[in-house]
């Protein structure tokens, strides 16, 4: 595989800088134009991506390409970081998620995160599930049944039933990380970005968080930010491919989108040179 | 590759195991430091044993129920400190009801609203540290120099003794709970916002209960320094013979420390025995609180 991508598709063709990606027939999110800052550190630049309903996109590439930076720019975590800005439009369901007026608490409310490390609060299975929707006021009939409910959605109503008001630090890592989907899905959110949810587990609990994430597919559109090329081609629907550009004047290493495609397309006819030395493990 | 790593595991190692000399561990260098560190610890020990002992021994027969039930006498025979348990008590109570919340509070906002670039903010931190430095007699001044403004005439009351304390045990509280709310993984913030959760939601329903623990440690410790307090309390002038027991915020007072002192200064050998017996309850009252401290600590303490 050698083309350039002068030779791809139109609508496949990765551009100088951000990327067309393939067409998203239902977008949920869409990323305009963005950059992501730190102070003056640019640490990510002019990303265009789509992400689709029901879909699984998985955002690859080397560490310190600005990936989990992007995913924490989607749900508005970002603002939490001090001197953090976006510069651009993450537009979901197609309002501006930085618009004027619009409240960081409601959009990380409707756009859910999981994060790397498992972290159930210190409380029991059960009250760690029903502090969301507790503190959002979101209005429920039956706290039981809203429990099981998520529990069940993230495959761990099984394994805890018995003993929902221990403690959730006694959970092992796999199930307290089915524990944080479960809390994320608990308020009914349409977007679950997950920032390597499987980094600290072993490759069984990966497995079921994998199969989790392919059913949880069906009702949810899912951002998946991986380090692990296998788990994005076995998981995701459309990858993008991130790398670290370094700047020629100030040797200042920063993100760009190189290049946006099913995964199919990413893994077997990648476009650009980049991708494929990175898949194909020359680098990263 | 593969060959030559074969190769330096059969043969010889490069340095040999066997040096022919003592083992690192036991030569002279590390025993002495290990020696030196013991002699520091046995130094340590021997006073507060001999403290503990000396205290036991001179006070131990004036220690009984009538030391908790009586009041001061003009005999030492007749004498209790019933007054000065019961003073201690309603000051540290008191201060305790005054400083945790507004120490509380004020880490709360140092530690989790504050902006910790602004120049107002890093004055006020640097401040707390330097306030737990201060001598307590100065928070005496404070609170009579308090008191004396707002024209009130009898300063020994109990409401003005916790007022000098509260000053003094403030920061300790305030460093306390800081350390305690740091200690919260910012994972467990980063998932209560992520919910959806306000900053005022997650502070208060997961950052302040997962550091109960540390602030209840803290606390307990820094009140425990208030009741072995005499010096801003002797400025309020609570080194007053009290006949009666403590019944309110605005009643005179003694306390354990000062009636100590009240006694050790007497000259017959009677009150020095009392004054080594109320020494006993304090030292058991301090053990007590320390103790509740430790085990709050080691009971409660969260491992994530």
């Amino acid at each position: 595989m050698s083309s350039s991508a002068d030779s791809a598709p139109m609508h496949l063709r990765a551009t100088q800088s951000g990327a067309v990606g393939p067409v998203v027939t239902r977008p949920v999110m869409r990323v305009e134009g963005v950059d992501v800052y730190y102070g003056d550190f640019r640490a990510v630049t002019d990303v265009n991506l789509e992400f689709g309903l029901n879909e699984i996109t998985a955002l690859i590439g080397p560490s310190g390409c600005g990936k989990s930076t992007l995913l924490r720019s989607l749900n508005r975590m970002n603002d939490l970081i001090d001197g953090a800005r976006v510069e651009g439009e993450i537009l979901f369901h197609g309002e501006n998620i930085y618009g004027k007026g619009v409240d960081p608490i409601e959009v990380r409310r409707r756009i859910g995160m999981v994060f790397q490390k498992p972290n159930p609060f210190p409380k029991s299975i059960y009250d760690n599930i029903a502090y969301g929707p507790r503190v959002t006021g979101m209005r429920v009939d039956s706290m039981d049944d809203l429990v099981e409910e998520s529990l069940t959605r993230a495959a761990l109503w099984d394994e805890v039933k018995d003993k929902l008001k221990q403690s959730a630090l006694g959970l092992s890592g796999g199930q307290q990380q089915r524990l944080c989907i479960a809390r994320a899905i608990s308020v009914r959110p349409d977007v679950i970005l997950m920032d390597e949810p499987c980094a600290s587990l072993d490759p069984i609990a990966t497995m079921r968080i994998e199969d989790l994430m392919q059913e949880l597919r069906e009702q949810y559109t899912i951002v998946i930010v991986t380090h692990n090329m296998q788990q994005a081609a076995r998981v995701a629907d459309r990858t993008a491919f991130f790398t670290a550009q370094v700047s020629e004047g100030t040797g200042a290493r920063t993100g760009v989108l190189v290049e946006y495609g099913t995964t199919a397309q990413i893994f077997e006819d990648p476009q650009d040179q980049r991708t494929e030395d990175y898949i194909s493990g020359r680098f990263g | 590759m593969m060959r030559s790593l074969q190769d330096s595991l059969a043969g010889a190692p490069t340095m040999p195991l066997k040096t022919g000399e003592a083992p690192r561990e036991r030569r002279p260098g590390p025993l002495i430091f290990l020696v030196l560190l013991w002699l520091s610890l046995l130094i340590a020990v021997v006073f507060l044993v001999t403290l503990i002992v000396n205290i036991v021994l001179e006070g131990g027969s004036r220690f009984g129920l009538a030391l908790f039930t009586e009041y001061p006498a003009s005999s030492p025979d007749r004498a209790g400190a019933r007054p000065a348990i019961l003073g201690s008590m309603w000051v540290i109570g008191t201060t305790a009801v005054l400083t945790i919340p507004v120490g509380v509070a004020a880490a709360v906002h140092l530690e989790e609203f504050a902006d910790k670039r602004h120049w107002f903010n890093r004055a006020i931190e640097l401040n707390v540290q330097n306030l737990a430095a201060v001598p307590s007699i100065v928070y005496g001044l404070l609170a009579l120099a308090f008191l004396s403004l707002l024209g009130v005439r009898d300063k020994n009351i109990v409401i003005g003794g916790a007022l000098a304390l509260s000053l003094l045990i403030l920061p300790v509280i305030i460093i306390a709970t800081r350390e305690a709310i740091r200690a919260v993984p910012s994972e467990i913030r980063d998932g209560s916002l992520a919910l959806g959760a306000t900053k005022w939601q997650t502070t208060w329903r997961q950052v302040l209960p997962a550091s109960v623990p540390g602030i209840a440690t803290g606390s307990i410790i820094a009140l425990s320094r208030a009741l072995g307090e005499a010096a801003p309390l002797l400025l309020l002038g609570a080194l007053v013979f009290v006949s009666f027991d403590p019944n309110g915020l605005l009643s005179g007072f003694t306390t354990l420390p000062i009636q100590i002192f009240n006694w050790t200064g007497r000259p017959q050998e009677g009150f020095h025995e009392l004054a080594a017996a109320a020494s006993i309850i304090l030292l058991g009252l301090l053990l007590l609180m320390n103790g509740l401290a430790i085990y709050i600590r080691n009971r409660y303490q969260k491992r994530w």
